[in-house]
């Protein structure tokens, strides 16, 4: 929008109030909604650790070996835990979240939010299990 | 003396305080009161220069939202039951320039409103001797929520990036663009789309869902907003994968 309400010549008397930078701390579902936001983070660093892995598997049994050395270091293990509470958090809040951005309807009539949330979990959990049952069940 | 109950009411009055203020007032906590009555019974009672906004009193104008104890409410949908034992803090929508008191300077709505053309717009009338345009009870359906909106500003009072980006063109905007594209006598979802698609458009829009948590009349911005970035989304593959194709 070219117009803007920060400031209208003539009228210098309204009275205008600042947004403070530290808003989403003051109301605790503000304060959900930037962790949410910051949890988007946690999801380009997972991205980031695949390619890093496939990258050493790639430059062969060492660099591998590295990697893995890398993962074992307890720094790295509290890390990856608190980035995968946060990737947990965006993805049931994603699939809450599903509904309200697709609502299906069927036969004139919109169906219920857990409808179209439900297939989504069991997505989820189908495919995460057949992914753990690749990894660990190969050896 | 019945039961009273204290309103903490922002006082803004250019002439006489550089900024907003509170003062207090004991009403009557009747049981059908709500808070729009309570400032009545102010401005008829006690201090006859308070100033504020409302006219039907029955959730229908939309022109009494207010800020009631931090949280965005149509005010003569408010009990002041409710609050009981009280006080009640009452102040001006969140975001907009205070112009006296609890009422506000909507211009920049209006502006914004404006922009996304919220009314039917045809390629071409058809002429009156033709008869109405008819519409099936559902594809009323497909928009009637959305027309419930009443402009009563609760949702920008309550949307964080309304208060972060003045530019932001805004939820209800939003919704009542998305009343009229999903309305099937409409032909103008191209020229919302012109406005609709820009940044200060729907991609302002971070999916708080503050808007239609507040929403007195169940209008469901924030489920308007993000079904329009879906159908940018699809309309914007669909161009580029087949760029022959109609929009
Ligand atoms: S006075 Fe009309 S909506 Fe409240």
């Amino acid at each position: 929008m070219k117009q803007s309400h920060a400031y209208t010549l003539y009228h210098p008397k309204w009275y205008r109030r600042r947004v403070s930078t530290w808003w989403w701390t003051q109301q605790w579902r503000s304060f959900k909604f930037i962790l949410r936001e910051l949890s988007s983070l946690a999801v380009i660093y997972f991205v980031a650790l695949l390619l890093w892995l496939l990258w050493s598997l790639g430059q062969g049994e060492a660099s591998y070996r590295n990697f893995l050395a890398w993962m074992e270091s307890p720094l790295m293990i509290a890390f990856n835990v608190i980035a995968f509470l946060f990737v947990l958090y965006h993805s049931i809040t994603w699939f809450n979240l599903a509904p309200k951005a697709m609502p299906v309807r069927v036969g004139g009539k919109r169906l219920p939010d857990w409808m179209i949330a439900a297939p989504n979990y069991a997505a989820w959990v189908v495919i995460s299990v057949v992914i753990a049952w690749f990894i660990l069940g190969g050896n | 003396m019945a039961k009273t109950i204290t309103l903490e009411v922002a006082r803004y009055r250019p002439e006489q305080e550089g900024e907003p203020a509170f003062e207090n007032f004991d009403v009557p906590l009747n049981k059908d009161w709500v808070v729009l009555d309570a400032l009545n019974y102010i401005k008829d009672k006690l201090d006859g220069s308070l100033s504020y906004r409302w006219s039907c009193r029955m959730g229908v104008c939309g022109s009494c939202g207010m800020m009631v104890n931090g949280e965005p409410k149509l005010t003569c949908a408010t009990f002041l039951t409710a609050y009981d034992p009280g006080p009640i803090r009452v102040e001006p929508l969140r975001y907009f320039p205070i112009v006296r008191d609890l009422v506000v300077e909507i211009t920049d709505f209006m502006s914004k409103l404006k922009a996304v053309k919220p009314w039917i717009v045809r390629d071409e009338e058809k002429p009156i001797s033709e008869g109405e345009y008819l519409q099936t009870p559902r594809q009323l359906d497909n928009f009637k929520q959305f027309s419930m909106c009443i402009n009563c500003l609760c949702c920008y009072a309550a949307c964080p990036v309304v208060g972060l980006d003045q530019h932001f063109i805004g939820p209800a905007a939003i919704a009542l663009a998305q009343r009229y594209n999903e309305d099937s006598r409409d032909q103008g979802k191209e020229e919302r789309m012109d406005v609709l698609s820009q940044h200060d458009g729907i991609w302002g829009c971070t999916f708080n869902g503050e808007c239609t948590r507040v929403c007195p009349k169940n209008v469901d911005p924030a489920g308007a907003i993000q079904q329009y970035k879906i159908k940018a989304v699809t309309d914007w593959y669909k161009s580029l994968l087949m760029p022959w194709g109609k929009k």
